[in-house]
């Protein structure tokens, strides 16, 4: 095989990659919100059952959860795995540990905004959600950009996890080839990628970040 | 025509009773000074009367309209949302330490409010906003975010926000306390500007100076009560009170 079509199989992977990253950034963020909510809620039940779930999302390896997000419909209630649920099996699992990490950088940031903001806009007659979807969220984005940053470098990385349920992403492309031949090559080549990959998000991170920085 | 009834406030954190017994009135057009050593309770007073702070019992009444009554077994209610939401924009208030929004520019700071909570259109906010930033002298700093500018003219573009939802009457907690003693100055002749124009205002100080020459009526609180009230010359020069004698006693100074 040579260097082309190596480069065209590990893309192929890659784009499995690339969405397992958007699809668990897209439904974890907003997720990880709802979750904060929760987690400071007034509702002492409420607040034990988040503080439980988001204790245990980072308290296990995510590779354990994949599989029992993966596995336990099946062990558990005997329900037969459908064509094409390793897929949703990774973006569950993805999902509900990425949006438990982003609901505690969504609460530091919440709670550090000062309480002076709330009852100016309060007394300005602002309602709740106004008050925070104009003048809490925008501050709390600005200052918890920098921990979604890391999060989002490290999702990069955790999408090889699915290989272990055997979703044909780039690491699991990069493995199978790797066998066939008893090259390095290709793991040399899915590293390069994941660099690549990395160096973009961060770049976009950056910008995103220099365009919030017009106030301290 | 009284503009602010309060009867009979009473307020506690736990157990600290932090409010004894407090009421007065509010006329149109007056200026009432509140004056008083710390801790005796004049943010607590200021914060009930713009319900930032729930009272335990008494009443509460802007323009005749009530926000808060008290019930046959003497616990505070309050009327419903929307009442209180009407009775809201009566009022505003100037915080110490400004609370400016600092994602927002000065002049978004000053007309998103209107826009936001009246539904003003974009062009007539912009058009009050640049009236009120010409009033403060800030006319230039309309595109600056609060924090390029100095305590004094954050503090004027927090006035001229509060004035651009044209409340009835201002409170103002100490609007100079955080202020460096060479910029109070011109937040005291923003107020006294206002005064001139008849501007029902609330004003808690610890400038005696300006509360004798600004206000029509003096509040000396102590210990959550009013111990001592009247015209400025009566309490700032002449008071009664040992305790109001004491506490300027340490201004005496300053006057
Ligand atoms: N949220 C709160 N919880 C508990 N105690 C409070 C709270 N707010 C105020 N207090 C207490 O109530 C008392 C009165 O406080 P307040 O801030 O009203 O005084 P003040 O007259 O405004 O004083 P200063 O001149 O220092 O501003 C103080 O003993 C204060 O510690
Ligand atoms: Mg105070």
């Amino acid at each position: 095989m040579d260097l082309s079509v190596l480069v065209l199989n590990l893309a192929k992977g890659m784009l499995v990659s690339f969405e397992i990253f958007i699809l668990t950034l897209l439904f974890s963020l907003p997720l990880g919100l709802i979750v904060a909510f929760a987690r400071m809620s007034d509702n002492k039940i409420i607040r034990n059952i988040t503080r439980i779930y988001i204790s245990i999302m980072r308290g296990t390896p995510l590779m354990l959860q994949l599989m029992v997000v993966y596995y336990g419909p099946y062990y558990l209630f005997e329900i037969p795995l459908p064509k094409g649920y390793r897929f949703f099996a990774v973006i569950i699992a993805f999902v509900l540990n990425y949006a438990a990490y982003f609901a505690e950088i969504y609460r530091g940031g919440i709670e550090s905004i000062e309480v002076g903001q709330y009852e100016a806009a309060k007394v300005l007659g602002y309602t709740e959600t106004q008050t925070f979807m104009k003048i809490i969220l925008p501050q709390v984005i600005k200052r918890i950009l920098p921990a979604i940053t890391n999060e989002v470098i490290t999702l990069i990385k955790d999408t090889s996890l699915a290989f272990t349920i055997s979703v044909a992403e780039m690491f699991t492309a990069a493995r199978a080839i790797s066998a066939a031949q008893s090259s390095l090559m290709p793991f040399l080549v899915a590293g390069i990628f994941y660099y690549v990959f990395n160096f973009i998000v961060a770049f976009a991170m950056e910008w995103i970040e220099s365009k919030l920085a017009y106030y301290k | 025509m009284k503009l602010l009834e309060i009867k009979n406030l009473k307020k506690s954190f736990g157990d600290l009773e932090v409010i004894k017994d407090i009421s007065l009135d509010v006329e149109e057009g007056q200026v009432v000074g509140i004056i008083g050593p710390s801790g005796s309770g004049k943010s607590t007073l200021l914060r009930c009367a713009t319900m930032l702070e729930t009272m335990d019992s008494g009443e509460l009444i802007y323009l005749g309209e009530k926000a808060v009554t008290t019930d046959e077994s003497g616990r505070a209610v309050y009327a419903p949302g929307k009442d209180l939401k009407r009775i809201q924009s009566y009022f505003g208030l100037v915080f110490q330490n400004f609370n400016l929004f600092p994602h927002y520019s000065v002049i978004k700071n000053i007309i998103d409010p209107p826009i936001t909570v009246q539904k003003k259109s974009k062009d007539e906010a912009i058009e009050i906003g640049r009236e009120l930033l010409a009033k403060m002298g800030l006319s230039h700093k309309e595109d600056a975010y609060p924090y390029q500018l100095s305590g004094g003219q954050q503090q004027r573009v927090s006035i001229a926000r509060a004035l651009a939802l044209n409340p009835r009457i201002l409170f103002f907690d100490e609007p100079t306390s955080a202020l460096d003693p060479e910029l109070t100055g011109e937040i005291l002749k923003v107020i006294k500007d206002l005064a001139a124009e008849n501007m029902t205002m609330v004003i808690v100080t610890h400038e005696m100076g300006f509360a004798r020459d600004v206000a029509d009526h003096i509040i000396f609180m102590n210990d959550g009560l009013i111990v001592e009230e009247g015209a400025p010359e009566q309490v700032i020069n002449n008071p009664e009170n040992e305790r109001t004698k004491a506490f300027l006693n340490r201004f005496s100074n300053a006057i």
